[in-house]
């Protein structure tokens, strides 16, 4: 089973509950952690791995031989990104731009150009407990992240329990991050922009065809109607309440997950993980 | 002498566009005639990379000089290859900057 973390909004709670999850669940399931938010990866700060494994990442960058080139502009035609552009005696190519699909070198006529792979990040992987953990951190500067979540997601082992962390958003890095899981639980907070994201997010799981369930983390029973309201239009399940809270906060600013710090919210992530299941295999029912 | 000025409209009243890469049309413009050509910018659209377009584009026209608002790294790299000259300026239409430039002010 693989459930991914995501928001919409940054900062409404992904880690908390994915790392929640994680320790509530280790004591009964083998857990994988992949953090796959690889601007901003934090899941660590949480679950202190032991990382020992580290491994750079590549993407292929089109490298030109002048000497061959006769300036036709083809690969500037066929580049979608404009990451390549030719001049009367002169090419450029902008390696920040370039996503590597090698459509330059394979259209070129005169063979000129190679793909050489340059390193955007590295993924490390490790040990918290009985836990397996594998994260990625981009380079600064780097303006793609999409291959190093797929690097994290190449270590998906299927035989775990798998909690996939996402970034914020719903952008390219976070659906290649929730796609293939089997539900996707959506952190939201009860503020108009927290709605607004929320609602962005659950499109996005719609289109990839993921179930998923809402937890509304500081949760301040005066505003939460606005996520419950909804919610209940359309028809997707409200999982969690987690409560805004100075005792959970303060744990969180010493690094510590609620989970970990207030050993009764082990039990209450527990039955999310519970209810997850339920709603999956209602679904996967249902699509059957 | 062609000049290539980023424009929000396709006239010589029109404002500079404070973009080169987005900006919405170039102004190809001879300033010693004031004779023009209006083009639409074929980067300003662009999902990226639109400032390397855009220069592509510039140097396709064979425009010897940029007149815009901002230039990006990429385009400023780009432009330079095309060996097109570049000039900024913080507003003004386009018809008071090719006098400028006419005029040796930019």
């Amino acid at each position: 089973m693989i459930i991914a973390v995501a928001s919409g909004k940054g900062g409404t709670g992904k880690t908390t509950v994915a790392a929640g999850l994680a320790i509530s669940m280790s004591a009964e399931r083998k857990i994988q952690f992949l953090d796959c938010d690889v601007e901003e990866p934090d899941a660590h700060l949480f679950l202190r791995p032991s990382l020992l494994e580290k491994e750079p990442v590549f993407v292929p960058e089109p490298v030109v031989d002048q000497s061959l080139c006769d300036y036709c502009g083809r690969c500037m035609e066929v580049c979608a990104y404009n990451a390549i552009a030719v001049f009367e005696r002169n090419v450029l190519v902008f390696p920040q731009l370039c996503h590597g699909c090698g459509g330059c070198s394979y259209f070129c006529p005169c063979r000129a150009i190679a793909e050489k792979g340059r390193i955007i990040g590295v993924l490390e992987a490790g040990r918290s407990g009985n836990m397996d953990f594998v994260h990625a951190v981009l380079n600064i500067g780097e303006a793609q992240p999409v291959p190093l979540v797929k690097a994290v997601k190449k270590r998906l082992n299927p035989e775990c329990l798998v909690i996939v962390d996402a970034s914020p958003g719903t952008s390219c890095p976070v659906v290649e991050a929730v796609r293939g899981s089997g539900f996707c639980l959506l952190v939201t907070e009860p503020t108009p922009f927290g709605l607004h994201d929320l609602a962005m997010a659950v499109e996005m799981t719609e289109a990839l065809k993921i179930p998923r369930g809402v937890v509304i983390n500081r949760s301040d029973l005066k505003y939460d109607d606005i996520i419950e309201n909804f919610c209940l239009s359309r028809g997707i399940p409200l999982l969690l309440k987690i409560p805004f809270s100075r005792e959970v906060a303060g744990f969180y600013a010493r690094g510590v997950n609620m989970a970990e710090g207030i050993p009764e919210w082990r039990e209450t992530f527990r039955e999310l993980y519970q209810k997850v299941m339920v709603f999956s295999e209602t679904v996967a029912r249902y699509k059957r | 002498m062609k000049i290539a000025v980023s424009a929000r409209e396709n006239n010589l009243d029109a404002l500079v566009d404070p973009r080169f890469g987005r900006c919405r049309y170039f102004i190809l413009a001879d300033p010693e005639t004031m004779s023009f050509e209006t083009c639409p910018n074929p980067g300003a659209d662009a999902a990226g990379g639109a400032g390397i377009k855009a220069a592509q584009f510039v140097v396709s026209k064979k425009a010897d000089a940029v007149i815009a608002g901002e230039v990006g790294p990429h385009a400023l790299q780009a432009l330079e290859a095309g060996r097109v000259k570049v000039y900024t300026v913080s507003s003004g239409t386009v018809r008071e900057v090719l006098d400028n430039y006419k005029n040796g002010k930019l």
